[in-house]
């Protein structure tokens, strides 16, 4: 077993994910398939090889600091699950 | 000849000689979508007044000149594409009701070249899958056997343009995702190189591999497609500021002379006897066009999957970070602090295949696993990716199969994940080295499934890719039969 039942719990809440019981089972199962198939990456020797990040070579994309438009907020705000002014509203953060 | 099964350029000559309306074209549509959008079910939304909108103001343009290639031409689009004012879901609970305050760019390209659109269309949620099935809006079926998948993750844009619901569609390509679906349905995809069509306003799944691209009815509407969407733009950093030619130009010049590899790892076992075949009658078929064809090897082909399901699931579980119930998409009234509010709105937000893939990658990216996954994987991409090179020192372009089968049953491989990963083992590496290829129409199994032959070329060749397709297209003389549904 690459991960036990505990780490699918670990890796769930950094993926801030909540799972029931019988789904954790599931998970666990199936997650631990894939991951023991993505062994055969390390039949491959790659000392020495300069990991690929991107599909194509580009520098960095610079453009001048000029003030462009922008969506506006009432436009984003439109979308808000719970809104209050021009903010976004969401459940208590600290006591 | 109903006006919706004709293709985009016999709709524009039609249009320009003043033998019909778009006004006509999109009635010609929308009565095709009522007769069969109940069984095939291609469109997640459809949006009859804007289309009508469009193609009155269509018309209008045509009268006064003012037409280009796509003006009045019904073009679905897949709802992974940003349009202002029309919901935009991604395929998921979690953007059911989000409607986008701006336009993807080839929207917006779409609106100034005078396209009509019919609607948004089906598709695995946030692009993962190989089937349409994971739609939380249900699944989409193959217009050539209703019991059958149509391919995914774009299924209901392929499926759209099979069964004559538009005339053209709109697609995104991560492994395979416009190229499989394309194949499964009979019509022609393409995903253009990386950075050829901007990604702006397209909703991220794996930024260093989603590209968007075209479905058709034959390879000169991929073209005329690819004129309308490819160049670089501004606001997608990693578009490339590289020249754009008309790619119509390519369609007629012939492959005499050409040198095309067909990879020896490609011919696995369990590819299905049919396909190969049909295959096998392409390399004669392109042989005969006055093309050489030499075997080459692509030696890092066997990794490509594992490859895939570690760097896409990672690059998902960071995009993905921003669904949190905060800004916009579905939040769960439940929670009764800022973390349980964005634990349940993802849970019951996310089908299960997004999920699976979010774990994948979190764990992936995690502390102390970082190294043997992702590093690993983006160092054997850097492998494949100099497999291409070397292949196309020998050879112009490569002739491969799309897909290990045809066309599925339904729930056939949704209880088991790693089975459906298998299915884009031909299509993936053209996404991790980012070069372009395409899917073409190449015959049918006995029991009437279509099979799809793909071409790949070197980076931004696709006028070299349009060329030895329409070559292809012109010398198979494939039966242009059409799905009864």
């Amino acid at each position: 077993m690459k991960l036990s039942r505990e780490d699918v719990e670990h890796v769930a809440h950094l993926a801030r994910l909540n799972f029931r019981e019988e789904e954790k089972e599931k998970f666990t199962l199936q997650l631990n398939d894939i991951l023991v198939y993505m062994d055969i990456l390390n039949k491959v020797d790659t000392a020495g090889v300069e990991p690929m990040t991107h599909a194509i070579t580009l520098n960095n994309a610079f453009r001048d600091d000029e003030v462009l438009n922008s969506v506006g907020v009432e436009k984003i705000l439109t979308n808000a699950p719970d809104r209050m002014g021009g903010c976004f509203r969401v459940p208590k953060v600290i006591e | 000849m109903e006006l919706s099964t004709l293709t985009i350029h016999e709709l524009q000559r039609m249009l320009r000689e003043g033998e019909t309306t778009s006004v006509a074209i999109t009635e010609s549509v929308f009565k095709r979508i009522e007769a069969v959008e109940d069984k095939v079910h291609s469109y997640i939304t459809l949006t009859e007044d804007l289309a009508f909108q469009q193609a009155e103001q269509a018309d209008r343009n045509m009268q006064s000149g003012r037409g280009g290639p796509l003006t009045g031409i019904p073009i679905a689009l897949k709802d992974i594409v940003c349009t202002e004012g029309t919901r935009t879901t991604c395929g998921s609970h979690i953007l059911e009701n989000f409607i986008p305050p701006y336009d993807s760019t080839v929207v917006r390209k779409f609106r100034e070249a005078g396209a009509v659109f019919p609607g948004k269309t089906n598709m695995d949620e946030f692009a993962m899958g190989s089937s349409t099935e994971t739609s939380y809006f249900g699944i989409t079926r193959n217009p050539w056997d209703l019991s059958k998948i149509p391919g995914g993750s774009s299924g209901g844009s392929a499926s759209a343009v099979a069964a004559d619901e538009c005339i053209a569609a709109i697609g995104s390509d991560t492994g395979g995702s416009i190229r499989q679906p394309a194949a499964l349905c009979g019509v022609v995809g393409m995903k253009p190189t990386y950075g050829r069509v901007s990604r702006y306003g397209l909703i991220a799944f794996a930024s260093s591999l989603d590209q968007i691209g075209p479905f058709s009815k034959d390879v000169e509407d991929c073209a005329i497609m690819m004129n309308a969407i490819a160049g670089y733009d501004p606001k997608d950093s990693t578009s490339v500021p590289a020249e754009v030619p008309d790619y119509t130009r390519f369609l007629s010049k012939g492959i005499e002379d050409w040198t095309v590899g067909v990879p020896k790892e490609y011919f696995i076992e369990g590819i299905d006897p049919e396909v190969l075949d049909a295959v096998k009658r392409a390399m004669q078929v392109v042989e005969d066009a006055g093309a050489k064809i030499i075997e080459i090897s692509l030696p890092h082909s066997e990794y490509c999957v594992a490859v895939y399901y570690v760097i896409a699931p990672s690059e998902a579980s960071s995009n993905l970070a921003r669904y949190d119930g905060v800004r916009y998409g579905f939040r769960s009234r439940e929670g009764r602090d800022l973390m349980e509010m964005y634990k349940m709105s993802r849970s019951a937000g996310f089908g299960d295949e997004v999920k699976r893939r979010i774990m994948i990658g979190t764990h992936s990216l995690s502390s102390g696993y970082y190294d043997a996954y992702y590093k690993k994987a983006s160092q054997v991409r850097a492998l494949l990716r100099r497999d291409f090179d070397e292949a196309f020192r020998q050879c112009d372009a490569i002739i491969a199969p799309v897909t290990p089968t045809p066309a599925f049953g339904i729930g056939e491989k949704m209880d088991d994940p790693l089975q459906m990963y298998l299915c884009d083992i031909f299509t993936i590496s053209c996404n991790l080295a980012g070069i372009p290829g395409i899917s073409v129409p190449c015959g049918y199994t006995k029991s009437g499934l279509p099979v799809g032959v793909q071409f790949l070329t070197g980076h931004f060749e696709e006028g070299k890719l349009l060329q030895i397709a329409a070559a292809y297209e012109r010398h198979a003389e494939i039966e242009r039969r059409r799905p009864e549904i």
